[in-house]
């Protein structure tokens, strides 16, 4: 049923990075290990599912002139829950996320998603745009965070694939999140071109 | 409290640690509204305004925090304090300074969600800053904003004429574009004041 579309629109054709444009900061500055981009994924994942259901709940009660603060009261509570959750169980990605587990409240895609679906649609639609949107989040992380991690340090995972000193080190650096995130959404750019074309034929 | 322990994290703020270029706070508006010169310099100043207010602001509301045992509470209630803090400029400058008003336009309403405001209140807690060295933190950190802003934009104006490869036009050639800032910020790397 409509599972298949969303979770196809999540994963492309609706992609919230590389498509969208969404969640740029966190993106780019996370992404250095794989790790960190597992990490970060599951954490918007588990955020945004629970505030597209609250709020998709909440549609009819919320008024209209204080929507948006409505809607980030709701997130900024999951996003704690998330960071306590975090700092409790896994101190290790607590810590290297550090300030950008509470600034996923700022994140656009989460505001994004409760502004133009979940304010519009019933619970079980709008829980599914989460995690299909979540899903889609979290592969470009791990994607970014794969080649970042390989060529920028030569291991992938935690594992050492080739020395270190032949890595390129830029690409763990700041620069690496823009060069590679340019890359990945002109590579996106190509496909759907390409796509486009093929069914112009 | 001296003036170079303030120099140093304005140096920090503005080039060292810059919040666009380094610390990735603050993309969202840096890729949105960095097309025209005049807007981009228009959102930067806004920028420095939101950030220095919302740093002296919640400073006291951590230390409420702090006091009441309610640390866990921080997220939230930055994040309400910079919306209701934007809400209020907005009105008080239409009424008081419309010129000003007009001039920031949009970009007022925009600055809730941009993540530089919240990541320098953020930071100012982790850092342990007092009170003059928040608002400072939060003064230069937006003239950091300002500086990357209206630099990116000045070379985005000239990017409209060039010719990159057709996957490449528009958005990807401007992160490359940013990346390539970065680059050159990070040659203020290790830079300090004594």
């Amino acid at each position: 049923m409509n599972f298949k579309k969303q979770l196809k629109e999540g994963l492309l054709t609706q992609n919230p990075v590389l498509v969208q444009l969404l969640g740029m900061c966190s993106t780019m500055a996370i992404t250095t290990t794989i790790f960190n981009g597992l990490g970060m994924g599951v954490s918007v994942l588990i955020i945004l599912t629970c505030s597209n259901v609250v709020i998709s709940l909440l549609r009819k009660i919320i008024p209209d002139q204080i929507r948006i603060a409505a809607y980030v009261v709701v997130i900024a509570g999951f996003v704690t829950m998330v960071d306590l959750l975090l700092q409790a169980f896994l101190p290790d990605i607590a810590e290297s996320l550090g300030v950008f587990i509470p600034l996923i409240v700022v994140n656009c895609i989460i505001l994004a998603r409760a502004e133009s679906f979940a304010s519009k649609n019933k619970v079980l639609p709008a829980a599914l745009d989460g995690i299909c949107q979540g899903i889609g989040y979290t592969l470009v992380l791990l994607v970014m965070s794969a080649i970042r991690e390989f060529l920028g340090s030569g291991s992938l995972a935690g594992q050492q694939i080739f020395p270190s000193e032949y890595g390129v080190m830029m690409l763990t650096l700041p620069v690496g999140g823009f060069l590679t995130l340019g890359c990945l959404i002109a590579l996106m750019q190509w496909a759907r071109d390409k796509a486009e074309k093929k069914e112009g034929k | 409290m001296d003036i170079t322990s303030l120099l140093s994290i304005s140096l920090g703020a503005i080039l060292v640690n810059n919040f666009i270029l380094v610390q990735f706070l603050g993309i969202c508006p840096f890729m949105g509204v960095s097309k025209k010169m005049d807007t981009a310099v228009g959102m930067g100043f806004a920028v420095i305004f939101v950030m220095g207010l919302a740093s002296a602001l919640c400073y006291p509301v951590n230390q409420l925090l702090v006091r009441l045992d309610l640390e866990y509470m921080q997220t939230v209630a930055f994040i309400l304090v910079i919306a209701a803090l934007v809400q209020f400029v907005e009105m008080f400058l239409k009424k008081s300074i419309p010129t000003l008003y007009e001039a920031l336009g949009v970009y007022l309403p925009l600055i809730t969600t941009n993540c530089a405001v919240l990541g320098v209140v953020l930071l100012n807690v982790q850092e342990n800053y007092n009170f003059i060295e928040s608002v400072v933190y939060g003064i230069t950190g937006g003239v950091g904003f300002l500086l990357a802003i209206v630099l990116f934009a000045s070379i985005r104006e000239r990017l409209e004429f060039a010719d990159p490869p057709k996957a490449f036009r528009g958005f990807p050639i401007a992160l490359i574009t940013a990346g390539l800032m970065a680059l050159s910020f990070m040659g203020f790397s290790g830079l300090s004041v004594w």
